[in-house]
């Protein structure tokens, strides 16, 4: 019945038309009403991207679901839009994101409401084209459109150093991309004047010219990844943005990041990439070790969330420049639960943030007694975000690990580190946070949280557990076409 | 010497400008000031007539008329239906601030016609003294419409230095062509091409003439190192004016640039494409880091034109028919983004009140939500973020350069653009992010409302389809040269 939809069409448009909409409720007046349409957006949303999985083949490595459609025939340029094992659990986890975000701002934001709601879902539709788009200059425009909605997030309802922290996020996202633009052209006259991802990645390509759009590619999502020492940008604009800002960050930009390695720089440039694993997984292994500390040393909670997301997508990069099934799916794997756990954090702290408005690790202690509940779904989180087994955050980090060893024990040494270093921070703050006697008296006014709040992180804990104890609905899917690019990697594309 | 009626018929257009105007000058003597908007319907009136008489005479092939002074080409007349576009709209954003500040006269609207038939003339030139008489047509109504402010010594020292130094860059390009002249033997545009083709005719003398040509052009359309008039200019002149400055005169320079470099000296090509590689990466540098220090919103906008004509000049350089394309497409784009960007100062300002200042943008997301959603439009389509028409306009000049063989010039060029991106996002940081200082409600008249809107969403919706307008500059470049 849903074979004549084009599903991936309307993953990217309702939200977006959706946002539109909510534009059009106008001013605060009508701030109930945009709310509504928001969520309603969001759930709709949300259900046109579920037959995407159920419907998804995932004996086959192609792309799915293709549309393919004449846009800008100058240059030769198609809407082409279509997903394949790696690409279709982002959507569905983007368009899942958009809905808790929707809820957590529900009576957060009371200025600007309609505004807020509306990037939120714009942005969510912008991200599936980004995750979806099949022709590069397509791509180019989903990546760098989203910019605008964040932007905006950041800058009108973040925290007091919200400007330069949105100036900074965007200015840094724009230096990376503009060189993957000259990139893409590049390659259409290479290619004959194709702007089509799947034949970049089947054309042959010399060395030196291989190592240099290697480089424009890793610049662009490098930042977006963040990988060391590029990220200086994301616990700025973590600690700055509002919590749904944060929220969507942390789960879904962040990934946009590692998915641009797996779709442009394995397949278009292997040669290059085999030649710098060594720098990646070097870097990769930086953030890991080094960031952890970092960590450790945080008195803002938002900002140790932020820098132990850095720490944690530097094993997705380490697991992906470890060429072989089990480091790559353990990337794949670790970017989807990660999606999950740091979107929980980061509600856990905005939770927080909405009663004490105080974001500081200090002025907090002896939660557990107001909070029961909350500090109940708190030590889930942060017990998945120290990677304990059982929770989904243990399953990547172990896939990697284990993919590590065979390649040589000194990264999987390095990269173990994390187990004692992740917990250490993680269960710090939630110790000085949850635990302790009250010393801050407006800890004792706190409520715990209402059904509303309740309704989200239940979903969520329940995710992390389920993908903890068993991953294999989402290990299926992406298997056959994790395997299919591991071959393609494998061959040389030196002409 | 034969002459038939129909020799004239190319030049309809203008003929009817030309007799629209006189017509108007007159007729204006005899209005009472509350009459005055008889002119202005008058003025929009001529300009609809121009854009049938055009449209209805684009055939799509080359006509040459008054032996070989005049062409009329697709080419030209896509450009000229721009420039009655752009001047049209300048004239509506223009009304209500010409109207409270004393200046809604005759010889605004007259002056304005003129030059516009100034630049009908630089485009269908196929003569260099066709091209030098339609230049400085449009160039004296400009002089005096910068000064139109009598009572303003900003305006008064503005449109001086805009003279001595067009003067200037006319003396120089004079100089140029005579030595073109003396190198060919002929000021007809084809012929010279003809005669480079077949490599006759005194390089040293060429090469040297091109020079001065290279420097005067260079001097028109505003690219560093001769840009020093421009943010002095724009920021002096009344702001109807600079945005008359800033986006219909720029048309006409690319009409002009392109017959020149692109018909007659095609076969000089290597020679100017080095000069004008230098004169991109100095005006992207120039436009963009100058642009940074600035406080005031028409001097940062006149320093991003520098830039965004440097930007031109990429696609210029390629020196082919895709380069040429992507220039006509880049500066049709940059065209409406201007109209957007000068005249949102225009719909801001009230009596006795200029919006030229950035800090007059601060909040004004509260003050004005829709606008400045629109203004939002704008400055990411100058900074060339998708989905806007800017991107795209980019995104052709980058991929000429890449073809011509310059990818150094293409990441040169997107280092800038990120550095241009800053001032711009500051412009939408004081509208969202910042409290707005005044809260005067901002009630713009029904037509401009929706003229403005407009303006603001063709940015998104060109962005989104952007093949018709990139075909019709591909057919019109492809037609013609």
């Amino acid at each position: 019945m849903l074979a004549g939809y084009p599903l991936l069409s309307l993953s990217i448009w309702v939200p977006i038309i959706a946002g539109v909409l909510v534009l059009a409720t106008g001013s605060d007046r009508n701030a109930p009403l945009a709310r509504w349409i928001a969520l309603l957006g969001a759930i709709l949303g949300f259900a046109v991207t579920l037959p995407l999985y159920t419907r998804f083949d995932p004996l086959s490595a192609s792309m799915q679901f293709t549309e393919l459609a004449r846009w800008i025939p100058a240059f030769n340029i198609h809407y082409h839009l279509g997903v394949d094992g790696i690409a279709m659990p982002f959507v569905l986890l983007n368009s899942f994101t958009t809905v808790l975000v929707v809820i957590a701002g529900w009576q957060v934001i009371q200025n600007k409401t309609a505004q807020y709601m509306a990037s939120f879902l714009i942005m969510s539709g912008l991200i599936n084209g980004v995750f979806a788009a099949m022709d590069a200059v397509l791509f180019y425009v989903f990546f760098e459109a989203m910019l605008i909605p964040m932007f905006l997030v950041i800058g009108i309802w973040g925290g007091p150093n919200r400007v330069y922290a949105a100036v900074k996020f965007f200015l840094y996202t724009l230096m990376g991309s503009l060189l993957m633009l000259v990139a893409f052209i590049y390659l259409y006259f290479q290619s004959g004047g194709s702007f089509e991802i799947l034949d970049y990645q089947r054309l042959p390509i010399g060395m030196t010219a291989q190592i240099l759009i290697f480089i424009a590619f890793f610049l662009s999502f490098a930042v977006k990844v963040p990988m060391w020492p590029v990220h200086t940008w994301l616990p700025d604009a973590h600690v700055e943005a509002p919590t749904g800002g944060s929220v969507v960050l942390a789960a879904i930009t962040l990934k946009i990041g590692a998915y641009g390695f797996l779709r442009f720089n394995l397949p278009i440039a292997p040669d290059a990439s085999h030649y710098l694993s060594g720098f990646i997984i070097t870097i990769s292994l930086i953030a890991v070790v080094y960031i952890s500390f970092v960590a450790l040393a945080q008195s803002d909670m938002k900002k140790l969330i932020a820098y132990s997301s850095i720490a944690h997508m530097g094993f997705v990069t380490l697991g992906f420049f470890m060429f072989n099934t089990l480091g790559m799916e353990g990337g794949l794997v670790q970017m989807i639960s990660h999606g999950f756990i740091s979107a929980a954090m980061f509600l856990c702290v905005g939770v927080m943030y909405d009663r004490l408005h105080s974001r500081q690790i200090g002025d907090y202690g002896g939660l557990a007694k107001k909070m029961p509940i909350f500090a109940a779904f708190f030590m889930l989180f942060a017990m998945s975000n120290a990677g304990l087994p059982g929770t989904s955050g243990f399953i990547g980090e172990f896939m990697v690990i284990l993919s590590a060893i065979k390649v040589n024990f000194w990264y999987a040494f390095l990269a173990a580190t994390t187990l004692i270093t992740g917990a250490a921070y993680t269960l710090w703050m939630y110790k000085r946070v949850v635990f302790g006697n009250i010393t801050n008296p407006h800890v004792e006014d706190m409520q715990d949280i209402g059904p509303r709040e309740f309704s989200f992180m239940a979903v969520l804990a329940l995710a992390v557990l389920a993908m903890g104890v068993y991953p294999k609905p989402i290990t299926d899917v992406m298997h056959t076409s994790v395997n299919n690019l591991l071959a393609h990697v494998a061959q040389s594309k030196l002409p | 010497m034969n002459f038939a009626l129909t020799d004239l018929m190319p030049l309809l257009p203008e003929i009817f400008l030309l007799a629209a105007v006189s017509f108007i000058l007159i007729f204006d003597l005899f209005l009472s000031d509350e009459h005055r908007y008889i002119t202005y319907i008058l003025s929009l009136s001529a300009l609809l007539g121009c854009g049938w008489l055009t449209f209805s005479g684009a055939t799509g092939e080359t006509i040459y008329a008054m032996h070989g002074m005049f062409v009329s080409d697709m080419l030209a007349d896509v450009l000229k239906l721009v420039v009655y576009f752009s001047v049209a709209v300048t004239m509506v954003y223009s009304r209500e601030y010409i109207r409270v500040r004393g200046m809604f006269q005759g010889e605004f609207f007259v002056l304005m016609l003129f030059a516009t038939l100034g630049m009908m003339v630089m485009i269908s030139a196929s003569h260099f003294l066709t091209l030098y008489m339609g230049l400085e047509l449009l160039s004296l109504s400009l002089y005096a419409l910068v000064a139109l402010q009598r009572d303003s010594a900003v305006a008064a020292e503005a449109a001086m230095k805009y003279f001595v130094l067009g003067a200037l860059a006319s003396g120089m390009l004079l100089y140029g062509m005579s030595m073109l002249y003396g190198a060919t033997g002929t000021l007809e545009i084809a012929k010279i091409a003809a005669v480079l083709q077949q490599g006759l005719g005194s390089n040293t003398v060429l090469v040297f003439g091109l020079v001065f040509v290279v420097a005067g052009l260079a001097f028109k359309l505003g690219v560093a190192p001769f840009h020093m008039w421009i943010p002095d200019v724009y920021q002096g002149a009344p702001t109807a004016v600079t945005l008359f400055i800033g986006t219909a005169s720029k048309i006409a320079a690319l009409g002009f640039v392109l017959r020149i470099l692109a018909q007659g000296l095609q076969s000089l090509s290597p020679d100017w494409q080095s000069m004008l590689v230098i004169m991109a990466v100095l005006s992207m540098a120039v436009g963009n880091i100058t642009a940074i220090a600035q406080t005031n919103f028409k001097r940062m906008l006149a320093y991003s034109t520098i830039s965004h004509m440097g930007f031109l000049l990429l696609g210029l350089l390629a020196a082919d028919i895709n380069g040429y394309t992507s220039a006509m497409f880049y500066m049709i784009s940059y065209v409406f983004m201007g109209l957007g960007s000068f005249g949102m100062i225009l719909l801001l300002s009230r009596k006795g009140f200029e919006a030229d200042k950035l800090d007059d943008l601060k909040g004004l997301n509260q003050r004005s939500p829709w606008f400045a959603f629109m203004l939002l439009l704008i400055m990411f389509s100058l900074a060339g973020i998708p989905p806007t028409i800017g991107f795209y306009a980019k995104l052709s000049v980058l991929q000429a350069v890449i073809h011509a063989g310059y990818t150094w010039l293409a990441v040169v060029a997107v280092i800038f653009s990120l550095i241009g991106a800053f001032y711009y996002l500051r412009v939408v940081k004081l509208m969202y992010f910042d409290k707005p200082h005044d809260m005067t409600p901002i009630a713009p008249q029904g037509d401009m409302r929706v003229l403005m809107s407009a303006n603001g969403l063709g940015m998104l919706a060109l962005g989104i389809l952007p093949q018709p307008l990139m075909a019709l500059c591909a057919y019109a470049i492809g037609k013609s040269l």
